[in-house]
């Protein structure tokens, strides 16, 4: 029986900075020191302290250990677990105080979490189901199938008020139950693992972090719909994620968890996993059972919803990774706990990917009705380099970006709508001075064209003529007259295209829009980009005093626009100048003046 | 592996599997839980320490004490090893001295259990932070 553990994590972000070796290491060092019998170490899913990675968390006492390299292994069994004593110089610092924290509760970023979601990830082996098990693992799925009827158990559901977490929040039992309402001889129940948003990475760490729990919750929503097949819809750019979820689909099978008669009873379920290339539009449901018919990824015309007929035209019930994790705790602790969490009409928690200029980037989960300020000035640490807030995208390339005037409205999937964004998966891009909307607005449409599956027109073309139109005003040859285009434009598409991820990729246009109109007009009349992103629209001068007159500027120039005598102050020549900052970034001396 | 073939057999199941997770769970939540710390620098390992923490760790387990067992360095008693302090929610912390594992047993059974205190308690003359 062990004494203590190491909990080593190994998300995808730790593993690329070796977590791997860190645990090799560790054993090798435990053995050395003839403690294998008092200390194990394990391998867990992700912390989500990523920014602070990779993380090794010493059990019982709750040491949090940060950027831990494989060469501090040796440290940490001959100090820690040897002599007890801490290595200090790992523990997270608070960047205010400067002190050393120990436990990751007293940190800020956990503060204000509360994990359902991610429940076990960073505290379970993922790729032992034993481990799952004594989590009260498959619990809720033996109730369910032994104690309670299909109908009961949707509705609990749909008392839980739990919604859809892939992005438009529709109620989870009342997907259920439309499914149930139909008779086939064969229906489905699939996992929308697709994930398309940049910089959103929830559903991966869920699946290489917890891959059980979203196992018996597609169980049980087999169960409650009437299916005996289950396929997880995984891009193929997951690999360990996909690992785990064959490992763990391996062992629900020996266990006798999936496959015939589970526990027993009459409920057969079997579940595969079916690959995607990672395309956008794939997380549109009907796009994404085109894709697993082995059709093009293009989305369909609704009705008929899947519920009716989906994949090989049977009902479907498509349901994404995080709302199939947060289904088995429901059941376990009841829908009545589950409604005390969370919004009026937002239940329970979600979970946010935090990214882009903030000091602690990672993977949170909150309860809704959090604001926008505690995310990002709490859990999130604030702006990195003390720069100022500007302004944060929620919801990929379908939502838009928020600012100041929104970081105290509490977020649910409601609010999140009325100004002018949304949920989505939960991508959260943080976003200071030095980045200019117009450009953001530019990188989303770049996105949404290059993702387009091409199917109806207003995607097609009218996201390519507004990407044309923003290239243009970042060029500085835009007028007053293109802004009104991108709204006309924005809203056609709004209105007539087929899917819903047509419908709503002028988001983020229209958000920065309405948001940073005056943004828009400096690029428009003045000519100006403030946040000095749009190179065409800068000039580059050179501060005579500044220069030394070293030439390397000059010599690096691409245009030759640069003269001067050696050792006397240079010169660009603005006709010849293509503004391509090269000069700038070789200046040793700042002499050269962006405006 | 052997199929689970009822609500029960998953029980089951569950209780023997717990303990491995059970020192994660504890530690979940260390200010509700009694506090045991052996101390194990060189002077106490030296002492037995280690002995008497095994025992420590096997006793509340066979005794389902809501208690987590950690090591510290040096307490400083070098003179009185092996130490034990013990910190039950709500009470100050309380160091045993020259503790052999019949102490362990007897600081477990007396005073964790029902608060009697023992002979050989240290003078708390340090603060932790």
């Amino acid at each position: 029986m062990y004494k203590m553990q190491l909990l080593v994590c190994g998300g995808t972000g730790c593993q690329a900075s070796a977590s791997a070796t860190i645990v090799e290491k560790l054993n090798e060092s435990l053995k050395a020191h003839g403690l294998t019998e008092d200390a194990q170490v394990v391998t867990t899913g992700c912390f989500g302290f990523c920014e602070k990675g990779p993380i090794v968390k010493v059990i019982p006492d709750n040491t949090f250990y940060t950027q831990v390299t494989p060469e501090d292994a040796e440290e940490i069994v001959t100090e820690h677990i040897l002599k007890g004593r801490k290595v200090n110089r790992l523990l997270y610092e608070n960047p205010e105080t400067k002190e050393h924290i120990s436990d990751s509760k007293h940190m800020g970023f956990y503060q204000k979490q509360m994990r359902i979601a991610l429940r076990n990830c960073g505290f379970i082996d993922p790729e032992n189901i034993d481990e799952y098990i004594a989590r009260d693992g498959y619990s809720a799925l033996a109730q369910v199938i032994t104690e309670l009827t299909p109908e009961q158990a949707i509705d609990m559901l749909k008392q839980s008020g739990l919604r859809g977490r892939g992005g438009a929040g529709f109620p989870t039992g009342l997907k259920w139950e439309f499914t149930r309402k139909y008779t086939a001889d064969q229906k489905y129940v699939v996992c929308n693992a697709d994930e398309g948003d940049p910089g959103a990475f929830m559903d991966r760490s869920i699946l290489e972090g917890d891959p059980n729990t979203v196992i018996e919750a597609m169980a049980i929503c087999g169960y409650c719909v009437g299916a005996t097949k289950g396929v997880v819809y995984i891009r193929a750019e997951y690999p360990l994620a996909i690992k785990r979820l064959e490992i763990a689909i391996e062992q629900a099978n020996e266990y006798g968890l999936l496959g015939k008669n589970i526990l027993g009873t009459d409920f057969s379920f079997d579940l595969e996993l079916r690959y995607g290339a990672g395309a956008f539009v794939c997380g549109e449901e009907t796009g994404l059972i085109a894709s697993m018919e082995g059709g093009r990824g293009e989305p369909n015309f609704k009705p008929p919803f899947p519920a009716e007929s989906g994949y090989n035209k049977k009902p479907t019930c498509v349901n994404n990774v995080e709302t199939f994790a947060n289904v088995p705790v429901i059941f376990l602790k009841g829908p009545e706990w589950f409604n005390t969490i969370g919004t009026e009409k937002s239940k329970g928690t979600k979970v946010f990917a935090l990214a882009g200029k903030i000091n602690n980037v990672g993977l949170i989960e909150v309860p809704m009705g959090i604001t926008l300020r505690e995310i990002i000035f709490e859990i999130g640490g604030g702006i990195k380099d003390g720069k100022k807030f500007k302004a944060v995208q929620t919801g990929g390339p379908s939502g838009g970006c928020l600012t100041e005037k929104h970081l105290d409205t509490p977020i649910d999937f409601d609010s999140l709508l009325a100004a002018g964004s949304m949920m989505g998966s939960g991508g959260m891009i943080v976003m200071d001075e030095d980045d200019c909307m117009v450009s953001i607005a530019k990188f989303y449409l770049e996105f949404i064209v290059e993702e387009s599956c091409g199917k109806c027109t207003p995607c097609r073309v009218g996201n390519k003529r507004m990407l044309e139109i923003l290239e243009k005003i970042c060029q500085g040859k835009g007028d007053m007259d293109d802004l009104d285009h991108l709204r006309n434009f924005a809203y056609v598409i709004r209105d007539t295209a087929l899917c819903g991820l047509g419908q709503t990729s002028p988001n983020p246009v229209l958000s920065t829009l309405d948001n940073f109109y005056d943004e828009y007009v400096a690029h428009v009349k003045d000519k100006k980009c403030e946040a000095k992103q749009c190179k065409a629209l800068a000039t580059y001068t050179i501060i005579p005093e500044a220069c030394t007159g070293c030439t390397v500027c000059a010599r690096n120039c691409p245009t030759d626009a640069i003269t001067g005598e050696r050792r006397q102050p240079h010169f660009i020549n603005q006709d010849l100048c293509i503004r391509c900052g090269v000069c700038y970034t070789k200046c040793k001396f700042n002499a050269i003046l962006v405006q | 592996m052997t199929k689970i073939k009822s609500l029960d057999e998953l029980r089951k199941k569950k209780q023997q599997l717990e303990q491995n997770l059970e020192i994660r769970e504890k530690s979940d939540h260390p200010e509700s839980l009694v506090q045991i710390k052996v101390a194990m620098a060189t002077c106490g390992i030296a002492s037995g320490a280690r002995t008497v923490m095994n025992a420590l760790v096997e006793k509340i387990r066979n005794d389902k004490i809501p208690a987590v067992v950690t090591q510290t360095g040096c307490m400083g008693y070098c003179y009185a090893e092996p130490t034990v302090e013990v910190k039950k929610p709500g009470h100050d912390p309380v160091v045993f001295s020259y503790v052999d594992v019949k102490k362990a047993e007897e600081i477990i059974d007396k005073y964790i259990k029902n608060n009697e205190l023992l002979d050989g308690i240290l003078p708390a003359n340090y603060q932790t932070i």
